[in-house]
């Protein structure tokens, strides 16, 4: 009977079920490492109670939550209320299904073919994120109606309308790279990055692309809705924005699918800019260790700037995606495509 | 293989089911999504087709029909908007004005 | 497998469509239609168009539908009554379940029309793989430029004309 086990596709299988429990795993560890830094740009020590360094701390919130009563208004609409967090959550890990964070491997010989690190390789794979992205405003948008409270509503419009709006610029970043590296497949951008100039410089898109790289980044933080541009979230104007209403495991999913919309747009930036699962020291089937390692960098950036930055007013925010990131990536698209064509 | 006829029925059971519902619903907005089941499925056939024929000319078809689709539903929602602030009311029965 | 596929995915469409004629809460029939959305890109997948079903879910279902949430949500949109019985004249209810009849009548027509094409029509035609971008982006800009550039006047002016159509009246 085992021989009609394809052991490819049990590998696979477990590729998937590793790739989710890291996703999961890596959104308790952002909880910890944003609870950290905060404390320390503080001048504080942060949990230290729970486990080594307060490690164990994520887990203790999630066990409080847990125990935590469901609540729904009265007046909110049953079916809507209860699918909003799950559309966000489904969102946020179906996103991470195509991107690659290491090489093939045959697991030391165990498969016939090798399996490439990557849930799915599409050969539309960055149109793939960016399509999945775009279905992640909808939970957003029906929480903050479906739950039929004056906060809620306002900041679920606030938020998509930010949304939609820094998604622009986000796209035309991506389409500057698209171009440098004449795919649409996160596989071949991440391999068109290999090599490197005059022996130590990385062939990394970064160096061509700094500022598309930076608008990306940006367009990236107020995609997630992540400080400084968390306006419809801001506890001193909002009280919790969209999410006032939930309770509970609810609750717990729009803090878990905002942490993974984290992870994932970082890891879309390592692997369109920073060269993916690329380094210089390692062989190449430990390459995913600097995807690790990349990935971690932003996510330290990212909490970096939440704890340092002072938030955007709402209209400054509008103001700034429209009238200065958006012709900045318009600008950047236009000579990443001249550059493409004088020098071939 | 899915045979051709397969999503030619399909399509026009959905542009059916769009027609039906421009003709019965008494509200705008949903006028205008039943407008948009019909062009999808009207793209639905040219995707088909132009599978079947071998050609991509299907799938530029479509494309442009997406953007001609995003122009027209832009429009046809200012209007509604405009509608309502004038009459308060979403029902096209609302709007005889240049009726006889 | 590719059928088993289509019939899941056509039954879905389907079904959403039929739920957004029928529903009477407008916030629902939106998101029906997102789901139907949803259901059309499985489709253009099994028809080897992988481009088509990402631009759809990108432009209908991650862009119009969200347009048309704003604007249920920004007009309140209430929960549609039944067709008022006491209009005059044409818009009775007897008018309307003629229309119902009509389009029940337009759509066996279509599928006489299209199940009587002569079987020899599909099998002639080439399976050919998977188009690819690349396909698709010489022949957008080279055969069909004129449609392009023309398409994205058209962009503009229904954007310029929406925001001026939504203003505030200035009094």
């Amino acid at each position: 009977m085992l021989q009609y086990i394809n052991p490819n596709i049990v590998a696979h299988l477990g590729l998937i079920f590793i790739v989710f429990n890291l996703l999961v795993l890596s959104a308790a560890f952002m909880v910890w490492l944003e609870r950290k830094v905060c404390a320390y740009i503080q001048d504080r020590v942060g949990p230290n109670r729970v486990g080594y360094e307060g490690a164990l701390q994520p887990f203790a919130d999630v066990i409080k939550l847990l125990f935590k009563e469901e609540l729904r208004p009265k007046a909110a609409d049953a079916l809507l209320f209860a699918i909003a967090p799950i559309i966000s959550a489904c969102a946020a890990f179906a996103a991470f299904a195509v991107i690659p964070f290491g090489t093939e491997t045959t697991l030391f010989g165990l498969l016939k073919d090798p399996l490439p690190l990557q849930v799915a390789d599409v050969n539309v794979a960055v149109l793939v994120i960016f399509a999945i992205t775009s279905m992640g405003i909808y939970g957003i948008v029906i929480a903050g109606w479906s739950s039929n409270s004056k906060y809620s509503l306002l900041g679920g419009l606030r938020s998509s309308a930010q949304m939609i709006s820094y998604e622009l610029s986000y796209g035309l970043a991506l389409a500057a790279v698209i171009m440098l590296a004449g795919s649409l497949s996160l596989r071949d951008i991440v391999m068109a990055q290999s090599g490197a100039w005059w022996g130590f410089i990385p062939k990394w898109y970064v160096f061509l692309q700094p500022l598309g790289f930076l608008i990306y980044m940006t367009a990236g933080v107020a995609e997630t809705n992540r400080a400084p541009f968390d306006f419809p979230e801001a506890e001193q104007e909002l009280v919790a924005g969209y999410h006032t209403e939930y309770s509970s495991m609810s609750f717990a999913l729009f803090f878990l699918a905002e942490y993974v919309n984290m992870v994932t747009v970082s890891a879309v930036a390592t692997s369109l800019y920073l060269g993916g699962w690329l380094g210089p020291l390692l062989p190449s089937w430990l390459g995913w260790l600097w995807f690790l390692l990349k990935v971690f960098l932003l996510l330290f950036f990212y909490v970096w700037m939440r704890w340092t930055l002072p938030r955007y007013r709402y209209d400054q925010l509008m103001e700034f995606g429209w009238k200065y990131l958006l012709p900045a990536a318009v600008l950047n698209l236009l000579a990443t495509a001249a550059l493409v064509l004088w020098l071939g | 293989m899915v045979p051709l006829n397969y999503f030619l029925v399909l399509s026009a059971v959905l542009f059916a089911i769009g027609t039906a519902g421009v003709f019965l619903r008494r509200n705008l907005i949903t006028v205008l999504l039943s407008v948009e089941i019909m062009l999808n499925a009207v793209n639905l056939t040219f995707v088909a087709v132009g599978r079947y024929l071998g050609t991509v000319d299907g799938q530029i078809i479509v494309f442009f029909v997406m953007t001609v689709a995003a122009a027209e539903a832009a429009v046809g929602l200012a209007l509604v908007i405009s509608l309502f602030r004038h009459r308060e009311t979403l029902s096209p029965d609302a709007f005889t004005a240049l009726k006889w | 497998m590719d059928v088993i596929a289509f019939y899941v995915f056509g039954a879905i469409a389907i079904a959403a469509s039929l739920g957004v004629v029928g529903q009477r809460n407008p916030m629902h029939s939106v998101m029906l239609l997102i789901s139907s959305f949803g259901a059309l890109a499985g489709l253009y997948v099994i028809l080897d168009a992988p481009f088509t079903a990402v631009t759809q879910i990108i432009i209908y279902a991650g862009a119009i539908m969200v347009l048309f949430l704003f604007v249920v949500m920004l007009l309140n949109v209430p929960r549609e009554e039944p067709a008022p019985a006491s209009l005059a004249g044409m818009l009775g209810p007897r008018a309307i379940k003629a229309a119902a009849v009509l389009s029940v009548v337009m759509g066996a027509e279509l599928l006489y029309a299209v199940l009587s094409i002569a079987q020899s029509f599909f099998s002639a035609g080439h399976a050919g793989s998977v188009s690819s971008v690349a396909n698709i982006g010489q022949a957008l800009f080279t055969k069909h430029a004129f449609a392009f550039e023309v398409t994205s006047i058209l962009i503009l002016v229904s954007m310029v004309g929406a925001v001026v159509l939504a203003q505030k009246e200035h009094r």
